[in-house]
């Protein structure tokens, strides 16, 4: 029972901001949306025992990966009277400032878009099997974990 | 049956090794750690979670054939 195909949200590197601009200049044709919300995850530069995380890199179980972002895509429709919804991940190293996850909710009205971004952000961070190796500017690492 | 065991992040890090191939006969995911962590003893002290076929499984989960494994470390996206 093949359902529609699966679509892959792992991007190589940082989003850039044109392309997170193109993508809402692509729903200028949607009139029927009223509302959009956005939500950037960026790389912090964290200091720990005094050294400075430089930035991330990125890796992941893609292919469960890729089926729990349509689970929670899924679950988010079921849940949510949403026009539509876009979810970018980076996979390989994005520096501290740049963005790692770009998540993308539109609707007729304003109120589901601010619960729907923040039930899919909960989501993404709990289920999905991404790894994170935080490096330092000495070279040296350690693992990420979400909290 | 023929499982292949897939390694993530620290895991593979501990591992030293992206996945490997493994001969074994039915078993339970908890037997199935043991040998794991005969051969990899650092998986003693490491946090992780069990897929078998991309679905997260408990301990007492029975592999019947063969599958794709993968230990997953805590996950960290976004």
């Amino acid at each position: 029972m093949e359902k529609t195909k699966l679509k892959n949200v792992f991007v190589q590197g940082a989003i850039s901001s044109e392309f997170i601009g193109n993508s809402i200049a692509k729903h200028q044709t949607k009139t029927t949306i009223g509302a959009h919300n956005i939500f950037l995850g960026q790389v912090r530069a964290d200091v720990i025992d005094g050294k400075t995380i430089t930035g991330i890199d990125y890796t992941a179980y893609e292919e469960m990966a890729n089926l729990k972002f349509q689970e929670i895509r899924e679950r988010t429709f079921a849940k949510f009277d949403l026009t539509c919804m876009h979810i970018y991940h980076s996979l390989g190293t994005v520096n501290a400032g740049e963005i790692c996850l770009f998540v993308f909710v539109s609707s007729p009205r304003r109120r589901i878009v601010f619960e729907a971004l923040e039930y899919v952000v909960e989501a993404i961070k709990a289920d999905v099997p991404v790894f994170g190796k935080e490096i330092f500017e000495d070279e040296t690492h350690q693992w990420k974990q979400n909290t | 049956m023929q499982l292949t065991i897939k390694y993530f992040g620290m895991i593979a890090e501990a591992t030293t090794m992206p996945e490997e191939q493994l001969q074994i006969e039915h078993c339970s995911v908890s037997e199935l750690l043991e040998k794991l962590k005969i051969a990899h003893p650092k998986l003693n002290h490491m946090d992780f979670k069990v897929a078998v076929d991309q679905q997260l499984v408990q301990e007492n989960y029975t592999i019947t054939k063969e599958a794709e494994i993968a230990l997953l470390p805590p996950f960290a996206g976004g």
